[in-house]
C-alpha cells in the first residue's frame, strides 16, 4: 500500500551509524524512558557484578554467557530504536543543510535589506526573485511565481504560488525560478514547516503517543506481575529443601518479561511516521497517526477526489425539430476557441460522433469569452450568434426563447441529465434554443473498489459537493460512497463534522482553502493539501506534500498498520511465555522433584543448555523481528472479525508455537558447540 | 466416570443457563431502580429505612464517594464484628456460655466475614454463640454480598452511561438488593432446607446417649436460615466446622444440587444483566460462554482426576475412584462437581475435603481461584473481575485490527489499562509473597499437616483462598495462630479492597467517556473468536504468574503420586 521503498532498510549506511547509536542509547537515562529494557539491563549488570561476587555451583562460561546474552536482547532493543531514526536522520540532515544557507531580503521603510532568514520574524515583509530561495514560510501577497518545491517534496516539476486565492502559501527552503513575488513571513524561527520537518523525521521530540502509553503501562504491569513470581520462587524452592542460582532466577525473569515487544516498541512508533514522510505526508503529532487508524467517517471532496475533477461531454441532446447534428457543428464552434478542458471535449466528441473535421473558427469569426457576470461564453461568426452556457444564463440571455415550448424541453432535458449525474450546458443560436450538452463528471476509475475497501475496513465515505441534490445522488451512486453532502458551503461540513463526532464517531478530512480551516480543525485528522493556504495548513495535523486528496484512504491504512504492529508484537510477545515456561521450569525444578523433567516437552539436553536457549531465542527474536518492527504488518482492508481471526492465527498461535521450535534448534546448536 | 456422573454435570450446566435469564432480569430492574413483585412487601422498609438514617436514594454519587462511602460502611462493620466477637461471653444470646473470641481469631473473622470471604480458622459450633452467628456472621452474608453486587451495579454503569459524572447510590444499591433480591431468595431456601431436614432453632445444642451407651452432644441453631444466604451470597461460611458436608447443612441429595445452583444464579444473572445493562444482551451471552467453558474444563478436570482415583491404593487392592473424604451420599461427581462450583465462585463453602482430592483434584479448585474467581465468580466480584479481563483482551485485541481499543462502546485508554493492570496484579502480588513467607519461616512452617509438595500446597491454598475472598479450606492446615490469622486477615482485606478500588476508579473513568458506536471496523465483542481469546487471556494473564508455585505444589505432588511415591 506504500509505495515501493526507493531505501533498502538494511543498507551499511544505516546499519553502521545505528550500531554507535544502539550503544549510546544505553546511557541510564535514555533507556529508564523504555522500563522493560532497562529491567532487564538492571539484570544484566547484577548479574556480571555476581560473576565476581557470587558463589553458586554454576559454571563460569556459563554465566558469562548468560550476561552476554542479557546485554545483547537490550543492544538489540535500542539497535532497532536507533536503525529506525537513521533514515529519519540523513533526511534531517540534509533538511538542515538547506535551511542553513537560507537568507532573506527584508523589505524595511520602503527599502530592502540583506538579512539572515533566521532574523526573520512573523509580519516581515520580503522579496524573493528568481532563483532565490524562499526564506521562511509565509503568503504570496503580491506577485505570481513558480516555485519548485523538490526539498520539501521530492517533486522537481514547479507549481504556481500567487497573491489570493488559495495557492498563496510558500514554504521555507523551496526555490522561486521564475518571477518575483512579495511574500508576508508568518511565523517567527523555529515554528516553521521546515523546522517541524527535521524534528519529526529526526525523532528528537517524539512523544509517546496516548496508546504507547497505554501499552507502556500494560507491559510494566506485566513486568511486575511476573517480577513477583520471579521472586518468590527462592522461597518456594527453599520449602522443598534446594536452592535456584540467582543466574536462573535472572533467566528466568528476562525471558518472561515482555521483552520482545518492549525492545521494539520505540521503533515501531518512529517506523511508522518515517513511513509516512516517506509516503510524503507529514504528521504533527504520533496522536493524529493513531487516530486515522480510528477512523469512522470519511469526508471527501467531490472533484478531484473522487471524480477527475475536469467534465467531460458525454451526448448531445436536443429539443425536437433539431437534428443532433446541427447541435454538434454548433456545440463545436462555440467550443473552439475554448481552451478549457470541458471546451476541448466538446470539440472531440463532435468530431467522433459526427465527424466534423472543422478546427479553426472560419476568418473574421468574433470570440465572446466567459465572464463571471453572463456565465456565458460564445462566438460570433457573421450575423450568426453562438451561444453555450448555463441553462440558466442561457434562458436569461434569450428572454424571447424562455417563453418558448423548446425552454420547457430544455428544462426536462436538464432534470434529466442532472439525475444522471451530468451537467448540462445550453447552446443556443441566434436566440433559437438546439440543446443541450451533457457534461459528465468522470468517476476515477478504480474508486468505486477503493471505497469497498474501506467499507469492509469499516469507514464510511461522504462526498463532499457543491452540486445539486440531484447530480450528486448520481454521482455518489456511481462512485460507491455511502453517503453525501450536496450544496455544501464550508459551515455544511462543519456542522457535519459536529453531528458525526457528537454521535461519536471520528471524522477525517482533507482540505485546501482557507475556509477549509474550520473544518480541518475540528476534524479528527485533518489533512491539508500542501498547495493550500497556509491557514488550511495550519489548521489540519497533517500535510500532504502532493497534495492528493485520496491518499487519506492509504493514512487510514498506515495508522492501522502501526497499532497493528504493536498489537501483533505484544500478543506474540506474551504468547511466547508459554514454551519459554516448558524450558525454564523443568530445568530449575528437577533437582527438586525429578518427575517435574516431565514438562521438558522439547527434549532439551540439560538443565543449562535449555536456559540458556530460552535466554538466547528471547535475544535473538528481536533482531528477527526489527524488519517487521520497521516495515509494519501486513495489511490488507478487511473488516475487524477476519483480521482479528487472522493476526490471533498468525501471531497469537504463531507465538505460541514458534519458539518451541525456535529453542529446540538453539538447543541442538548450544549442544553441538559444546557450549552449555 | 460414569453416565450419571456427566449427566448431573451437564444438566447442572444447563439449569444453570436456564435461570440466567430469568436471573439476570430481575437483577437489571434492581440495575434500573424499578419496581419489582417483591416491592409490595418491602418497599415500606426501604422507606422506612431510607427515612431513619437520611439517605436520599437519588443522590447519585460519582466514584471517590461510592467508593468512600462503601469503605466507610465495610469498615464501620468489620469494627462492630470485632467487638462483638470479643464481647460474645457478655452478651446474651450464648446459651453454651462460650468464651469470647481471641483477638487474633476476632480479627481475622471480622475481616473474613466483611470481605465476603467466610475463611473460618474456627469450629463454629464449640466458638460462636448464637447470637454471633446470626448476627456478626449471617448479616455480614448479606451485607457483603450486596456489596459486591452493587460494586458490580457501579461499573456497569460506567460502561453503560455517557458522558456522565456519577455511577448510582452506594446505599440505594445495598438497600435495594438486600431487600429484593438476597432477602426474600433466602427465606424461600430457608424455608426449602427446613423442610429437607436442616435445623433452624434458638435453642442450644442437646446432649444424646448414643447406641453404645456414650454421650455425645449434638449442636443445633439457626441454620437453616445462615444456610440459605452462605450460599446465595457466595459467602460458604458454614454453621458447622464441615460446612456444608455436614448432614445438618446439606442433608439431601437435593439440598445440595440447590446448594450448588444457589452459589452460581446470581453469577451468572450478572453476566446477562450486564449485557443489558450495555443494550446489547449477546455482550452478556459471550461472558456467559467464556465463563462456561472455563467451569466446564476444570469440572471435567477434577471429576476426571477424581473418578480416576490414586494408583497407589490401586496397587494396594483398593480399586476405583478417590472418596477419601467425601460422603458417600453425595458420591465422586456430586463432590468434584460442589468443588469447582465453589471456587468458581468466591463462595468457599465446602461438601468434601478438597485436601484429600487427589493432586489434580485439588489442582482446579486451586487454579480457578488464582484466576480471581472470575469463572462465573462470586456474587458481583465475578463479573467485576472478568470485566479487569475483558478490558485487557480488548485492548491487545484492539490493537490487533487497527483501532485504539473499545468495548461495549468506551474506548480502553491508558488510565482503564493501568487501573486493570493494577487490580489484577494484586491478586499474584499477595498469593505468592504471603505464601513465601510462610513456606520459609517457622510460624508459617508450623501450619501445614503434610509435608513435601502437599504441604506447600495446603499453604498455597490457604493464601490463594483468602486473597480470592473464597474462604474454602484445603483442610490440612492448622489456621487457627496468630500467625496464620493476622495474615489471612490482611490477605482477604487486601484482595477485597485493593481490587475494589481501581475498579470502581474505571467504572467513574468510563462513565465520563463518550459513546463509541459499533462498526464493521471495530472487532465484535459477541462471536466465538472474542470468546476464544477472553478464555486464552484469562489463562495467559491470570496463570501463568502461577505455574511455578503450581509446578512445585500439585504438579510435583501428582507426579509423585503417579510415580507410585508417598510424598
Amino acid at each position: 500500500m506504500t509505495r515501493a521503498t526507493t531505501k533498502s532498510l538494511f543498507t551499511a549506511d544505516l546499519l553502521l551509524p545505528a550500531v554507535g547509536g544502539a550503544f549510546r542509547k544505553l546511557h541510564p537515562r535514555a533507556l529508564i524512558r523504555n522500563p522493560v529494557m532497562f529491567v532487564t539491563a538492571c539484570v544484566a549488570s547484577l548479574l556480571l557484578v555476581l560473576l565476581v561476587a557470587g558463589s553458586d555451583t554454576l559454571a563460569i562460561g556459563f554465566k558469562l554467557q548468560l550476561v552476554l546474552w542479557l546485554w545483547l536482547a537490550v543492544l538489540f532493543g535500542t539497535f532497532a530504536e536507533a536503525l529506525a531514526e537513521g533514515r529519519g536522520k540523513a533526511q534531517a540532515a540534509s533538511l538542515r543543510a538547506t535551511k542553513a544557507e537560507l537568507t532573506a531580503r527584508r523589505i524595511r521603510n520602503g527599502g530592502s535589506e540583506q538579512v539572515a532568514a533566521s532574523q526573520l520574524r512573523a509580519a516581515d515583509v520580503v522579496l524573493v526573485g528568481t532563483g532565490e530561495l524562499i526564506p521562511a514560510d509565509g503568503e504570496v501577497i503580491e506577485g505570481i511565481a513558480s516555485v519548485n518545491e523538490a526539498a520539501i517534496t521530492g517533486e522537481s516539476a514547479p507549481v504556481i504560488r500567487e497573491a489570493g486565492g488559495d495557492r498563496s502559501a510558500v514554504t521555507a527552503g523551496t526555490r522561486v525560478i521564475s518571477d518575483e513575488i512579495k511574500v508576508r513571513i508568518t511565523v517567527d524561527p523555529g515554528q516553521g514547516f521546515l523546522d517541524r520537518m527535521i524534528a519529526l523525521v529526526e525523532g528528537a521530540e517524539r512523544q509517546k503517543t496516548p496508546n504507547e502509553i497505554a501499552l507502556t503501562i500494560l507491559l510494566v504491569g506485566l513486568t511486575i506481575i511476573f517480577l513477583i513470581a520471579v521472586a518468590t520462587v527462592p522461597a518456594f524452592a527453599t520449602y522443598a529443601g534446594g536452592t535456584i542460582p540467582v543466574a536462573v532466577l535472572a533467566a528466568l525473569l528476562i525471558t518472561l518479561i515482555p521483552t520482545t515487544i518492549a525492545a521494539l516498541l520505540s521503533a515501531i512508533g518512529i517506523a511508522g511516521m518515517d513511513r509516512l514522510v516517506r509516503f510524503n505526508v507529514l504528521a504533527k503529532s504520533g496522536r493524529a497517526v493513531e487516530a486515522a487508524g480510528d477512523i469512522d467517517v470519511l469526508l471527501l471532496d467531490k472533484t478531484g477526489t473522487i471524480t477527475i475533477g475536469d467534465r467531460q461531454a458525454a451526448e448531445f441532446r436536443t429539443v425536437s425539430g433539431i437534428g443532433s447534428e446541427e447541435l454538434a457543428e454548433t456545440a463545436l464552434l462555440a467550443s473552439l476557441a475554448d481552451e478549457t478542458p470541458e471546451g476541448r471535449s466538446i470539440v472531440l466528441l463532435a468530431r467522433e460522433r459526427f465527424g466534423i473535421a472543422r478546427n479553426r473558427l472560419p476568418d473574421g469569426a468574433e470570440v465572446i469569452p466567459f465572464t463571471a457576470q453572463t456565465r456565458l461564453s460564445g462566438v460570433r461568426i457573421g450575423d450568426t450568434l453562438i451561444q453555450k452556457g448555463a441553462v440558466d444564463s442561457v434562458l436569461k440571455a434569450n428572454p424571447a426563447a424562455a417563453q418558448s415550448a423548446a425552454a420547457t424541453e430544455l428544462r426536462r432535458i436538464t432534470v434529466e441529465i442532472a439525475r444522471a449525474g451530468g451537467t448540462p450546458l445550453a447552446v443556443a443560436k441566434d436566440g433559437r434554443l438546439l440543446g443541450a450538452i451533457l457534461l459528465k463528471d468522470v468517476v476515477k476509475a478504480g474508486i468505486r473498489e477503493r471505497f469497498g475497501a474501506l467499507r469492509a475496513m469499516g469507514i464510511r465515505t461522504v462526498m463532499i459537493t457543491g452540486d445539486n441534490p440531484l447530480t450528486a445522488a448520481a454521482i455518489a451512486a456511481e462512485a460507491g460512497v455511502d453517503d453525501f453532502l450536496a450544496q455544501a458551503t464550508p459551515e455544511d461540513k462543519l456542522a457535519l463534522i459536529r453531528t458525526e463526532q457528537q454521535e461519536g464517531r471520528l471524522v477525517a478530512m482533507c482540505g485546501d482553502g482557507t475556509n477549509d480551516a474550520p473544518a480541518l480543525a475540528q476534524a479528527d485528522v485533518g489533512v491539508a493539501m500542501n498547495t493550500g493556504t497556509q491557514a488550511a495548513r495550519e489548521a489540519g495535523n497533517m500535510v500532504d506534500l502532493d497534495s492528493d486528496p485520496t491518499k487519506l484512504i492509504e493514512v487510514v491504512g498506515l495508522g492501522k498498520q502501526l497499532l497493528m504492529t504493536r498489537g501483533a508484537l505484544t500478543t506474540f510477545s506474551v504468547a511466547n511465555d508459554v514454551a519459554k515456561y516448558f524450558a525454564i521450569i523443568p530445568a530449575m525444578f528437577v533437582t527438586l522433584y525429578p518427575g517435574l523433567g516431565l514438562f521438558n516437552v522439547m527434549g532439551l539436553a540439560t538443565p543449562e543448555s535449555a536456559i540458556l536457549s530460552a535466554i538466547i531465542f528471547n535475544a535473538l527474536i528481536i533482531p528477527l523481528l526489527v524488519p517487521l518492527a520497521l516495515k509494519g504488518v501486513a495489511y490488507t482492508p478487511m473488516g475487524a472479525g477476519p483480521l482479528l481471526a487472522r493476526n490471533l492465527a498468525l501471531y497469537g498461535l504463531g507465538g505460541l508455537v514458534a519458539p518451541f521450535a525456535g529453542i529446540k534448534i538453539i538447543d541442538l546448536a548450544v549442544n553441538g558447540l559444546g557450549l552449555a | 466416570m460414569t453416565i450419571q456422573g456427566w449427566i448431573l454435570i451437564l444438566a447442572f450446566t444447563g439449569i444453570l443457563l436456564a435461570l440466567a435469564k430469568p436471573m439476570g432480569l430481575w437483577l437489571f430492574a434492581l440495575y434500573e431502580g424499578r419496581r419489582t413483585p417483591v416491592h409490595a412487601v418491602f418497599a415500606p422498609v426501604e422507606r422506612g429505612f431510607y427515612r431513619l438514617s437520611g439517605i436520599d436514594p437519588a443522590a447519585e454519587q460519582g466514584w471517590r464517594r461510592y467508593a468512600v462511602h462503601m469503605l466507610v460502611f465495610n469498615i464501620a462493620l468489620a469494627l462492630c464484628t470485632y467487638a462483638l466477637l470479643r464481647l460474645q461471653n457478655v452478651l446474651p444470646g450464648n446459651p453454651q456460655a462460650f468464651r469470647a473470641v481471641a483477638p487474633p481469631l476476632a480479627f481475622n473473622t471480622a475481616i473474613s466475614f466483611t470481605a465476603n470471604t467466610n475463611w473460618q480458622s474456627y469450629a463454629g459450633e464449640s466458638t460462636m454463640s448464637n447470637l454471633s452467628q446470626m448476627l456478626a456472621l449471617t448479616l455480614h452474608n448479606f451485607l457483603s454480598a450486596a456489596t459486591g453486587i452493587a460494586l458490580a451495579f457501579a461499573l456497569f454503569r460506567g460502561f453503560a452511561r455517557r458522558s456522565a459524572g456519577t455511577i448510582g447510590n452506594f446505599w440505594a444499591d445495598v438497600t435495594r438488593i438486600t431487600l429484593y433480591l438476597l432477602l426474600p431468595l433466602s427465606i424461600a431456601l430457608a424455608v426449602f432446607y427446613m423442610a429437607s431436614g436442616v435445623p433452624q432453632t434458638l435453642a442450644g445444642s442437646i446432649d444424646a446417649a448414643t447406641l453404645e451407651g456414650g454421650r455425645q452432644t449434638i449442636a443445633l441453631g439457626p441454620v437453616a436460615s445462615q444456610e440459605a444466604i452462605k450460599l446465595l451470597g457466595t459467602n460458604g461460611g458454614g454453621f458447622f466446622n464441615a460446612n456444608s458436608a455436614h448432614p445438618f447443612e446439606n442433608p439431601t441429595a437435593l439440598t445440595n444440587f440447590v446448594q450448588m445452583v444457589s452459589i452460581l444464579v446470581i453469577g451468572l444473572g450478572l453476566a446477562f444483566a450486564f449485557g443489558k445493562a450495555v443494550g446489547n444482551t449477546r455482550q452478556g451471552w459471550a461472558i456467559l460462554a467464556a465463563m462456561t467453558i472455563l467451569f466446564l474444563a476444570g469440572t471435567g478436570l477434577t471429576y476426571w482426576a477424581e473418578a480416576a482415583g490414586n494408583p497407589i491404593l490401586h496397587q494396594l487392592g483398593v480399586p476405583g475412584g478417590n472418596m477419601e473424604g467425601k460422603e458417600v451420599r453425595f458420591g465422586i461427581a456430586a463432590s468434584a462437581l460442589y468443588a469447582v462450583v465453589t471456587t468458581a465462585a468466591s463462595c468457599g463453602a465446602v461438601n468434601a475435603m478438597h485436601d484429600s482430592f487427589t493432586a489434580l483434584g485439588g489442582l482446579v479448585p486451586l487454579f480457578n481461584m488464582q484466576l480471581g474467581e472470575v469463572v462465573i465468580g462470586g456474587v458481583g466480584a465475578g463479573i467485576y473481575g472478568f470485566l479487569l479481563f475483558a478490558i485487557l483482551a480488548v485492548f491487545v485485541a484492539g490493537l490487533m485490527v487497527g483501532r485504539t481499543p473499545e468495548y461495549v462502546g468506551k474506548k480502553i485508554e491508558a488510565r482503564e489499562v493501568k487501573l486493570a493492570v493494577l487490580a489484577i496484579a494484586i491478586l499474584p502480588l499477595i498469593i505468592l509473597s504471603f505464601t513465601a513467607l510462610a513456606s520459609v519461616t517457622a510460624a508459617g512452617l508450623a501450619g501445614p499437616l503434610n509435608k513435601g509438595p502437599h504441604g506447600f500446597s495446603e499453604i498455597l491454598y490457604a493464601f490463594t483462598s483468602a486473597v480470592a475472598n473464597n474462604g474454602s479450606a484445603f483442610a490440612g492446615l492448622s489456621a487457627n495462630t496468630p500467625f496464620y490469622n493476622g495474615l489471612l486477615g490482611i490477605a482477604m482485606w487486601i484482595g477485597r479492597f485493593f481490587i475494589i478500588v481501581p475498579m470502581l476508579a474505571i467504572a467513574g473513568s468510563l462513565a465520563a467517556k463518550t459513546y463509541t458506536p459499533a462498526g464493521a471496523g471495530s472487532f465484535p465483542t459477541t462471536g466465538g473468536l472474542w470468546i476464544g481469546l477472553l478464555v486464552g487471556i484469562i489463562l495467559i494473564l491470570g496463570g501463568l504468574t502461577f505455574l511455578p508455585s503450581l509446578a512445585l505444589g500439585p504438579i510435583a505432588d501428582h507426579l509423585a503420586m503417579i510415580h507410585g511415591q508417598l510424598s
